[in-house]
């Protein structure tokens, strides 16, 4: 066992950073989980390469990362395509691939979604903090020295040469999601949907919401029809925890979707995200359009079951 | 909240009643294992509870909060801590204390004397971590948010709002009126517990000069 030279950054594209499943548990100090985006990419990419489904893998927005293998690698692309490239040729995604010492990958432009997930076989080893090695953007934290990469840093992995194997493995094609430009994602009212008009929350789900350019890891931002509040209201609330998938909507009537970067908010919630769609929320672009689609809390929780029946069945499939 | 997050509210108001009423709640669950949870926040007038929905069910999880609601025993809940916090007052460190006083008709003095004169509640940490939501500001030095939020101000920035102060851990946007600086560090991520106030705390602020600040590092 050991760490091991894996990957050269030779150009970090505009934001690539080292996630794994979160930092849960820590949220009474105001720490935010962090955390892949579209979690469901990264637990199937660690699985293709051998590791556990909640290592940490590389998080790459849009365009623009390039690496160089320093060691001999099994790795895996999933997520988005952003059209991953192994030295000339395309690579595919969401199966096994062995690259050699001197291979460069790179990620030439988004084709479709917005994240692709890179995984190593072995591993990325950086701090455990706080129970997660997931880059904790706010505050510095977290991943490789708390920070987006960079040219020229070098990721450690643990013992990639165990994890070689001359095997095909792929995920089913058929139950890769699919990342279009017009997204429907299912939501459950609440907790404070009262706060607004019928025809305010009618309007939420009958519209389509542009995704703006101010979007991050810590909101998706929509332009649409505003949504108004009932009379009287005041623009803010008290704030109060929020979670991934939280609809605050502030007083301009513009909602903002909470991803993985805040623990509490101070505007209205007039929905939140089912589990079974988040992951697709990674994928949302600027420019993308969203409509809104209400579901019963029996739909939401089978949803959740069948993308976790998913992975397990990918998962026990593989050790078989 | 969805289907994976209870808000349980407590009362509708920004209270030093209510929050302990959080409080108490909230370390009564902590003192408890209900299978499933996975986070929970304390705020203001609400704890919110983010459980595995494969875990535990939304209906079992709610009677127990209930259950656990009428169970809450004072006398089990420790006083909470007490800390005094040093802070640098106006010039460099607190470009807006001048704006304060000006606001409010009195001296620099004045203004110190008013924001150290208080003892306050951290009602939440949230908005970055570590970042202690504090009241109640006396009325006589409540201030309004700036009017064009500064993009990033330096860690330890001490703001008021309204009826509350904060104080900023780490470097990042601030929209509230910044009128000094403590040299504490409130945030880090290698000690434990990670942040040095929780929710529930009792601070007081006290004034020391730029010369001081060296002594206070940790």
């Amino acid at each position: 066992m050991g760490a091991v030279k894996a990957l050269e950054i030779l150009s970090p594209g505009p934001l690539t950073t080292v996630q794994d499943l979160g930092r849960y548990g820590y949220g009474r100090y105001g720490v935010a989980p962090s955390g892949a985006l579209d979690s469901f990419s990264l637990r199937v990419a660690n699985l293709l390469v051998g590791n556990p489904e909640d290592e940490a893998g590389l998080e790459i927005t849009l365009l623009g990362l390039k690496v160089q293998a320093l060691t001999d690698l099994s790795v895996a692309v999933t997520g988005g395509d952003l059209q991953p490239w192994l030295n000339e040729k395309i690579l595919k995604m969401w199966c096994l691939h062995t690259i050699r010492k001197g291979d460069i990958l790179s990620f030439k432009a988004p084709k479709s979604g917005f994240r692709s997930y890179l995984a190593l076989g072995g591993g990325i080893c950086v701090p455990t903090v706080m129970g997660s090695k997931s880059t904790n953007l706010s505050s510095g934290f977290g991943g490789l020295k708390g920070r987006p990469l960079k040219k020229g840093d070098i990721l450690l992995s643990d013992s990639p040469y165990l994890y070689l194997e001359e095997i095909e493995r792929a995920f089913d094609p058929k139950r890769v999601p699919a990342y279009p430009k017009d997204w429907v994602i299912r939501v459950l009212f609440g907790p404070q949907d009262d706060h607004f008009t019928r025809e305010g929350r009618n309007l939420f789900l009958n519209s389509s919401f542009k995704v703006t350019s101010q979007s991050d890891r810590t909101g998706i931002r929509l332009a649409g029809p505003p949504i108004q509040t009932r009379e009287g209201m005041e623009d803010s609330i008290i704030s109060e925890g929020v979670i991934c998938g939280t609809i605050q909507v502030p007083g301009d009537g513009q909602p903002i979707i909470i991803l993985g970067e805040t623990v509490t908010g101070g505007y209205r919630k007039i929905a939140t995200v089912i589990s079974a769609d988040l992951p697709l929320l990674g994928q949302v672009k600027p420019g993308d359009q969203i409509r809104f689609c209400e579901v019963s809390m029996e739909k939401a929780l089978q949803s959740f079951r069948e993308v976790e029946e998913m992975i397990t069945q990918f998962r026990e499939g593989l050790s078989r | 909240m969805g289907d994976r997050a209870l808000l349980v509210e407590l009362g509708d108001e920004i209270s030093p009643l209510v929050n302990r009423k959080v409080r108490e709640l909230f370390i009564t669950l902590q003192n408890r294992t209900i299978e499933g949870i996975v986070e929970t926040v304390p705020s203001y007038r609400s704890l919110l509870i983010v459980y595995e929905p494969r875990r535990v069910r939304l209906s079992t999880l709610q009677k127990a909060i209930d259950e656990l609601q009428k169970t809450v025993d004072i006398s089990k809940i420790p006083e909470p801590k007490k800390l005094k916090i040093p802070v640098v007052y106006g010039g460099e460190y607190g470009p807006d204390l001048e704006w304060v006083a000006r606001y409010h008709g009195i001296t620099h003095e004045e203004a110190v004397k008013r924001h150290t004169g208080n003892i306050y509640q951290v009602y939440m940490i949230g908005f970055t971590p570590g970042f202690a939501y504090m009241g109640e500001l006396p009325e006589n030095i409540a201030t309004p948010r700036r009017e064009t939020p500064r993009t990033a101000i330096p860690a330890g920035s001490v703001g008021i709002a309204q009826r509350e102060t904060g104080i900023y851990p780490v470097v990042s946007p601030a929209g509230w009126q910044i009128i000094g600086r403590t040299p504490l560090k409130l945030f880090d991520e290698t000690k434990w517990p990670p942040a040095l106030m929780e929710m529930g705390d009792s601070i007081q602020f006290f004034s020391i000069e730029e010369e001081e600040m060296s002594q206070w590092e940790r």
